[in-house]
């Protein structure tokens, strides 16, 4: 009886899995058997292994890496200071307030921020640096990436720190920890977990950014999530745009498995806001 | 003078507007005895820990430790460890790194670690489980480990926040057994918090019983029992019978419309007064032999005595423990001795009984077997 209503309500989201994540898997992998033609062909494979889509590969992982990197660097002061503030939740939304505003209306105003003529320069003029190329630079694409990705961050790392009980912080106070031994020993190996999610929640989506390598960096940095888009939009390629993909499908499941939480003792449970 | 290891001076804990936590508290607690702060929850006791931990500071007033003003010192340079209600053991960690952690905290050397860190895995019975996970341990477990990382920074005076009230009864009795025990092998000062006036009793040499941030009575177990200074005293530790009265005159008492003769004294002459009577030191006789006459309402098989209760002709209740025998709806008498009776000045504080006592003893009274401070 339980089980069988249990099934009826997993019905609606049984149906979204297939036809919106099971059927499009299975038609990029029958994409990405076929040649421009249409004829079937294993060559998109054999191509992905040359060293064309070989450093494009590489450089999307450099440049995830990176984003991410930079992300945990601003994010875990971030979060600690937020757990620290007296309207902790009031604070967490102002933080995560930006991601619910549209990718590609934040990617537009940061072309408006960082153009020749725009506020920042203006900024670096007055004080004498400037004006200076932001637009289209390695910094602006890091910078504005990092800015989208930061949210992601805060959100799991702040959880993990507000799951920590007090008590805790106070037992290493009390055996002469000082604030950053205690930061260090307790702090950070609790949020470990919180971490791990953070860098997952970032990772994998820069890994097929594809938008603002365009808008910000000019298609000057070509990842695969850019070469995706350029072989099913420009070149018609879609047996090769497939390839890629599938290839992308197997990083994230790879990294999904890899970090996945068996870590030490410790098991966070994830609360959103 | 080199006794005292902690000392409040007029200390007052307020946070924001709130009402104050603690009121103007001054005392001292000497070296090596077992101190427990009793009180209902938000009556102070655990805040009093807190300061002595240095989690908190006082708003108001000083705290000494060895005659050294810490009250801005945080904790993690006070020589005081804390056992925590919850244990806070560290989940990251196994038995043995949570024993050591506030070793390697002090960068002492590996051999060094390890010995004491055995020593105390040794002394609280946890030898064979140093590579365990903390979650995976037993209740009493956690608690053995907390005590063992606690002392092994070697403090002068440990503190305990309700160690033992996630227990059950069992575990309970027999970890009060091992804290008593382990407190006089160590000979350092045990400030132990609880709300369960029995642990109280059954563990200190020196009990505190608070009330809204202020200390009603400080005294020995026996001292607290038989000589509570207030009705709120009276009431919180033990069953009490409690009935309105008046002070005729030195060791004369007047309740229930007729007088008994008591050995307290130093009171106004006919002045209003409560009277305190334990429901062990009522004897059950018949009628004509009590010094009050009840009929018996109820009563409850307690195992090593039946708890009886009773009702006056006036309408007062009496809880009496006895081991005889009696059925509801019987009259009986209740016996007690003079010195059963304690009479209570109403609202009076512990600084205005000892002054009471004080000149009462000078004054050539009977003397009340308490000990005047």
């Amino acid at each position: 009886m339980e089980s069988r209503s249990r099934n009826l309500y997993l019905i609606p989201y049984g149906l979204w899995i297939v036809v919106f994540v099971v059927a499009p898997l299975i038609l990029v992998f029958y994409y990405s058997m076929l040649d421009i033609n249409g004829k079937w062909t294993l060559a998109n494979y054999t191509r992905f292994f040359t060293p064309v889509y070989l450093k494009m590969a590489i450089k999307s992982f450099w440049y995830a890496l990176l984003i991410t990197a930079v992300s945990l660097v601003v994010a875990y002061p971030a979060a600690l200071a937020i757990s620290r503030t007296r309207h902790k939740q009031l604070w967490l939304l102002l933080t995560v307030l930006p991601s619910w505003i549209n990718l590609l209306l934040k990617a537009y105003a940061f072309i408006g921020l960082f153009s020749a003529h725009g506020p920042v320069n203006a900024m670096l003029a007055a004080l004498g640096v400037g004006p200076r190329q932001i637009m289209f630079t390695d910094f602006s694409f890091l910078f504005v990436a990092v800015y989208i990705f930061v949210p992601f961050m805060i959100l799991p790392i702040f959880n993990s720190i507000e799951e920590i009980s007090p008590s805790l912080i106070a037992a290493a106070h009390d055996m002469g920890a000082s604030e950053w031994v205690t930061l260090r020993r307790v702090i950070f190996p609790l949020t470990a977990n919180g971490v791990k999610s953070g860098c997952r929640a970032v990772f994998i989506p820069a890994l097929s950014l594809f938008m603002i390598t365009r808008l910000i960096a000019g298609n000057r940095i070509i990842t695969l999530g850019t070469a995706i888009e350029q072989h099913f939009l420009v070149t018609q390629d879609w047996g090769m745009g497939s390839t890629i993909a599938v290839f992308l499908v197997i990083a994230m499941g790879l990294i999904m498995a890899l970090t996945d939480g068996t870590g030490s003792g410790h098991v966070g449970r994830e609360r959103r806001v | 003078m080199d006794d005292i290891i902690v000392r409040f001076e007029n200390v007052t804990k307020q946070y924001d507007n709130d009402p104050p936590v603690l009121t103007d508290i001054s005392f001292e607690l000497e070296r090596g005895k077992f101190y427990t702060l009793l009180g209902p929850s938000g009556c102070g006791k655990t805040t009093i820990l807190r300061l002595i931990a240095g989690f908190t500071e006082p708003t108001m007033g000083k705290i000494y430790l060895s005659g050294q003003d810490v009250s801005s010192v945080p904790a993690s340079k006070r020589q005081v460890n804390t056992v925590f209600q919850d244990y806070a053991l560290f989940p990251h960690l196994n038995v043995y790194e949570n024993v050591a952690f506030g070793l390697r905290v002090k960068r002492m050397d590996r051999p060094t670690i390890d010995a004491k860190v055995r020593e105390a895995l040794r002394f609280v019975n946890l030898i064979g489980l140093e590579n365990r996970g903390v979650a995976g341990l037993s209740g009493g477990q956690q608690q053995r480990v907390a005590i063992a990382r606690a002392l092994v920074n070697e403090p002068q005076v440990l503190l305990l926040d309700e160690p033992l009230s996630a227990l059950d009864l069992k575990l309970r009795a027999e970890m009060q057994y091992e804290l008593r025990e382990l407190q006089q092998r160590l000979g350092i000062t045990f400030v132990f918090v609880t709300h369960d006036q029995e642990e109280a009793l059954a563990l200190s040499d020196e009990v505190f019983v608070l009330n809204n941030g202020v200390i009603q009575q400080r005294g020995t177990p026996i001292d607290i029992y038989d000589e509570p200074v207030n009705r709120f005293v009276a009431d919180f530790i033990g069953e009490s019978n409690i009935v309105p009265a008046v002070m005729v005159a030195d060791g004369l008492v007047e309740f229930l419309g007729r007088r008994f003769e008591c050995v307290d004294g130093g009171f106004r002459p006919d002045e209003p007064a409560e009277v305190v009577i334990r429901p062990e030191d009522l004897e059950v006789t018949t009628v004509e032999q009590g010094k009050v006459q009840v009929r018996v309402d109820s009563l409850l098989f307690r195992g090593v005595h039946y708890e009886i209760c009773c009702y006056d002709d006036d309408g007062n209740e009496w809880l009496v423990h006895s081991t005889k025998r009696v059925k509801v709806g019987d009259r009986i008498g209740l016996y007690f001795d003079p010195d059963d009776i304690h009479v209570m000045r109403i609202g009076e504080t512990e600084a205005e009984f000892d002054r009471r006592l004080e000149s009462y003893a000078t004054q050539g009274g009977v003397a009340d077997g308490v000990q005047i401070a």
